[in-house]
């Protein structure tokens, strides 16, 4: 008689402890995003000679907590002309997928909600249902700039995702695997940024333009588009936005770690403990990205796409092509390092080109500038002997 | 996908309430028409009804960002009607002020130049050493800015006792200052793509324009008043002229980046050989009246050139003041400039052409 009743009562503690799992994730991520937003405030000050956040609590950590409380006491304003049906669902469309990638993302071992054999293919998919969330937000806000923003994003982000699906193909294929932790446990020895530097370049680009980080946060662009599909959001649905944007940072810099640089695998520590080295390794990748965001100014949309299409997409290719030959062939490891530096080497002859370019510009500016000074003095010379000669003459 | 789209004046990047209408075919610009009038407070009416030394406060008001300029300019015009000598002292002081000012208002240039093209870090390590600046100018005028400190023949009253150790002390901070965001700007790779061959004009264009000042250079031509028709005591310094070969908004830049090192020279030179005495004139503080009759005269300000149509009819009051803006006309550009550009380059050129709303609309 209770026969029946086993997978029932199995199924619904499955489903609690899935809820639970969920429950916790969900906080987890809440935590990293406020632990990102001080972080980011207190980098980029100390970057530009200020000290960012001070006055909210020890080192100001209390500000992100004061920010969204903020936020979510601020007004919600629905724009008169908005479609509303548009305009109140693209915040959730935008931030529900950020939080499902997160359910297969593990950071050690076994801390994962859950883990799936196509993990890659299921996060691959599921981050580009965001772009919609941004194309709608754009068009429901009845705003010509966030109608821009709202095009650039779908231009963007549909680019970018390219070159980043090929290199997960090149990792994959180095792995044998699409399940994340098979991908890590491959890296034991050396992790993938030995044999695969190209890769790793290629995705943290690819990726800081799939997430808009600067020097690609063109589709809310503020001194241009003044915040693109964002413009019309205030408050609580605005925060939605921010949170998303945040988690989906995070999520690029995991992603990095754990197909490059060895996931959570480190010396000292292990089994539930490894989650320390994954999270060190997060956030270095993350201070890299923030400094990246106070180095750099903002690219123009065609050079950004331009750049998407001529370098990024043929350089992922090639990664696609090497790891294909070295593995049909067996060769050993070094020759896809090999390889592979040689593809940064085109990227930087492409980039040290482009540099020197405006260089002899430059050069000419000043050779210039230096014959206008010397003719001026020599006719200031000749002006006084001039005048010498015309006293002498007197 | 054609539409208008309006920008400003409540836009983060028209510096002030400048406001553009562009006709956009996509990311294209077809077309733009500026809107100006925003800040308009009719200064020029304003000067008719103040005594003489009362108008100096106007002027100050009019590009709030080179404030001793402006007040040096019109000081100079009140002078040449009056044929007024004005103490060498003086004259040394306010070169002094001027050219730190030119620095100040570059500094700034150089900060919104970088917001525009979306680096924030410049930025903060320009306003520090403008920052440095102001906090000379309080210590010489009192204020930080709208200083109201020279005077029709000379200045308000003399410097404070360590003024040239305060500046010498300066200038190296401010070499550090510029040189810091300069280094992390001017040769940026990104930079480079969005500003060089944006917004380019001609020479002859410039000129039909009437584009004065750091724009004009940018074109190469070597224009410059306080080497053309040489005012105060800038005859006595060495200096170079800076000056582009294409036009663009990267030479723009440039240009002002490189005026600034020129300016710091020029203060160095000024602060070695001022010389002591008195920086009033014989006037003293006595009520002015010029005499009846008309005066034109001109200088260089961060911005271009700037001039002053001064007519007097012998009363304590001028019967008229008109100010040519450097501002005003180096904006009278940016239709052709934008024309054929993309969204985000309107911004770029706009911030290239470093207007002052508060100039153009008097």
């Amino acid at each position: 008689m209770s026969a029946p009743l086993v997978p029932i009562a199995v199924g619904v503690t499955g489903i609690l402890w899935d809820t639970l799992a969920l429950v916790v994730l969900f906080a987890a991520l809440s935590t990293v995003v406020l632990s990102l937003v001080w972080l980011e405030r207190k980098v980029l000050g100390r970057l530009q000679r200020r000290l960012g956040p001070t006055r909210t609590g020890p080192m100001g950590l209390l500000q992100p907590l004061a920010d969204s409380l903020k936020l979510i006491i601020k007004e919600d304003i629905l724009p008169a002309s908005a479609e509303k049906s548009m305009f109140w669902l693209a915040p959730v469309i935008v931030v529900v997928p950020a939080f499902m990638i997160w359910v297969t993302i593990p950071a050690a071992q076994n801390a994962v909600v859950k883990n799936l054999d196509l993990g890659l293919l299921y996060i691959t998919a599921f981050s580009v249902v965001g772009i919609l969330g941004l194309v709608m937000a754009g068009w429901g806000s009845a705003n010509k700039y966030a109608a821009l923003g709202g095009l650039r994003a779908a231009a963007q982000l549909i680019s970018y995702e390219i070159p980043v699906i090929m290199v997960v193909i090149g990792v994959a294929m180095l792995a044998q695997s699409l399940d994340l932790r098979e991908i890590v446990g491959r890296q034991q020895p050396v992790p993938f940024v030995v044999l695969q530097p190209l890769g790793l370049v290629i995705f943290f680009i690819a990726g800081l333009a799939e997430v808009g980080r600067t020097p690609f946060d063109i589709y809310f662009a503020e001194s241009e588009i003044v915040g693109g599909p964002f413009v019309e959001y205030s408050g609580a649905h605005w925060s939605v936005f921010f949170l998303a944007e945040y988690i989906n940072t995070f999520a690029i810099a995991a992603l990095t770690v754990l197909l490059f640089l060895g996931g959570w695998s480190g010396p000292l520590l292990s089994g539930a403990w490894a989650i320390v080295w994954f999270l060190l390794k997060v956030y270095a990748v993350i201070l890299v990205i923030f400094w990246i965001r106070g180095t750099f100014p903002r690219l123009r949309v065609d050079q950004l796409m331009a750049f998407a299409w001529k370098v990024m997409a043929p350089m992922s290719f090639f990664v696609v092509v090497i790891t294909a030959v070295y593995q049909f062939y067996n060769w050993p490891a070094w020759s896809l390092t090999l390889m592979s530096c040689a593809g940064l080497l085109v990227v930087a002859f492409l980039i040290y080109r482009r540099l020197s370019g405006p260089a002899k510009r430059v050069a000419q500016v000043k050779a210039r500038q230096m014959a206008l000074n010397q003719r001026r003095r020599a006719a200031a010379a000749l002006a006084a002997s001039g005048d010498q000669a015309a006293a002498n003459v007197e | 996908m054609e539409m208008l789209l309006n920008m400003g004046p409540q836009h983060p990047s028209t510096h002030g309430v400048f406001r553009m209408v562009l006709w956009v075919d996509g990311e294209k610009i077809v077309d733009m028409e500026p809107h100006i009038g925003y800040l308009h407070r009719g200064s020029e009416k304003l000067c008719e009804g103040e005594q003489y030394h009362q108008v100096i406060t106007l002027f100050d008001r009019m590009d709030y960002i080179a404030n001793f300029n402006n007040e040096l300019v019109y000081c100079m015009a009140v002078e040449k009607l009056m044929g007024l000598q004005v103490p060498e002292r003086a004259e040394y002081v306010r070169v002094i002020l001027c050219e730190l000012n030119r620095i100040a208002s570059h500094l700034l240039f150089v900060a919104t130049m970088g917001l525009d093209a979306g680096a924030m870090t410049p930025s903060m390590f320009c306003f520090r050493g403008r920052e440095r600046v102001q906090g000379l100018f309080e210590a010489v005028s009192g204020a930080r800015m709208m200083h109201n400190y020279l005077r029709v023949g000379g200045l308000k009253e003399d410097l404070p006792d360590n003024f040239s150790e305060m500046v010498t002390d300066l200038i190296p901070l401010l070499r550090e200052d510029i040189e810091e965001s300069d280094k992390l700007l001017t040769f940026n790779e990104i930079f480079l793509a969005r500003l060089k061959d944006v917004g380019a004009i001609s020479v002859e264009d410039a000129l039909d324009y009437g584009l004065t000042g750091p724009c004009l250079r940018a074109c190469g031509l070597d224009y410059d008043l306080r080497k053309q028709e040489p005012y105060s005591v800038y005859d006595r310094f060495e200096f170079d002229v800076p000056v582009g070969l294409d036009g663009d908004s990267w030479d723009r830049h440039y240009v002002r980046v490189q005026e600034m090192y020129e300016s710091l020279r020029i203060v160095e030179q000024a602060v070695a050989q001022m010389p002591g005495g008195s920086v009033t004139s014989s006037l003293g503080r006595r009520l002015i009246r010029p005499p009846a009759g008309e005066i034109y005269v001109r200088a260089e300000n961060p911005r271009g050139e700037i001039g002053v149509y001064l007519v007097s009819d012998g009363t304590d009051r001028p019967y008229r003041v008109k100010v040519r803006p450097p501002s005003f006309c180096n904006l009278s550009a940016i239709r052709t400039m934008v024309q054929g550009a993309w969204v985000a380059d309107a911004v770029v050129i706009l911030g290239s052409l470093d207007i002052v709303l508060g100039e153009v609309d008097r």
